[in-house]
């Protein structure tokens, strides 16, 4: 039980800075690094506390997809380096202070109603999936998933085929200088149209 | 010194936190408020898990994983947006955002 404390506390301090760092870096090649690096550790939090497929998926979908697209773009668009800090206005003003001031109240509103949560117990009572123990996570995740929540399943797979359509239709523009086949064309053209005969004089070419 | 429910909590919490200060705060890289919404997300997936897991239920977990695809979906498209918006002027400096004049 005590390595269980220990680990928790190793992963979630792993976690809190890379976050931290994620904000604050000035490359922002290393922001994704962070990104990269708080995800896995998070990844590590759910393993440990049992929920071991979700964590895995994690690991796939965010580092693997994820991250790699951010990567991507902070490189295609080549502004890794950032000449000045972030927080920085060119113009000098700052919104640091009043910032840092509201960032501060969400922090304890978010602990108020954790404290708070303790005194309304009926928000347990109601009915739930049980978790059985004899199957895994990933087992039990199954069972559930392609039954109780086919809809579900379904619908967050529509949500990808039309994130999948805007964002190549946003991102395709039609260069002009680009030669492209036209089908129909090609298949309604004729002899008389492709070729063309010439009589040419003897040592004089074509001109 | 058992991990009780609560330190998941506030472990979200504090992740959330430093989620909407990078969206506050930024001035100068739109990239960085988009891994700030990740962050968020990701903080709010913590809380998922955690109460699923400490009370036995498996439906947060499941509603965890639709948290994620709406998240890569939501990435992806942020990103596209992004890469219109720095073909067209140029930069993508937080502070020189604003042809709505809002």
């Amino acid at each position: 039980m005590i390595a269980h404390t220990i680990f928790f506390y190793i992963f979630s301090l792993i976690a809190i800075v890379s976050a931290i760092m994620v904000i604050s870096s000035k490359n922002t090649v290393h922001s994704v690094f962070f990104l990269i690096l708080d995800f896995i550790s998070i990844s590590c939090l759910f393993i440990m506390i049992g929920a071991e497929f979700l964590g895995m998926i994690m690991l796939i979908v965010y580092v693997g997809a994820v991250a790699v697209l951010f990567l991507f773009v902070v490189m295609m668009l080549n502004v890794a380096q950032q000449k000045n800090e972030w927080f920085k206005s060119s113009s000098g003003y700052s919104h640091m202070p009043i910032g840092l001031l509201i960032g501060l109240v969400i922090l304890i509103e978010l602990i108020i109603v954790i404290g708070g949560w303790k005194y309304k117990p009926d928000l347990l009572t109601v009915t739930s999936i049980s978790v059985e123990e004899n199957i895994t996570n990933t087992h039990s995740i199954g069972n559930v998933l392609y039954t109780d929540y086919f809809l579900l399943f379904q619908l967050s797979g529509i949500i990808l085929l039309v994130a999948m359509i805007g964002s190549i239709t946003l991102t395709l523009r039609d260069r002009g200088y680009v030669k492209r086949q036209n089908i129909n064309y090609q298949n309604f053209t004729s002899a008389k149209k492709a070729i063309e005969k010439k009589k040419i004089k003897l040592r004089s070419g074509l001109k | 010194m058992t991990i009780t429910l609560d330190h998941f909590l506030f472990l979200g919490a504090i992740i959330f936190t430093i989620g909407v200060l990078g969206i506050f705060l930024n001035k100068k890289n739109v990239i960085i408020i988009l891994m700030s919404i990740e962050l968020i997300l990701l903080a709010v997936n913590i809380n998922f898990v955690a109460f699923s897991s400490f009370s036995g239920d498996l439906s947060g977990q499941i509603f965890a994983m639709l948290t994620l695809s709406v998240a890569a979906a939501e990435a992806a498209i942020g990103l596209a947006i992004l890469v219109v918006f720095f073909r067209n002027q140029g930069s993508i400096a937080v502070e020189k955002i604003s042809n709505l004049k809002g």
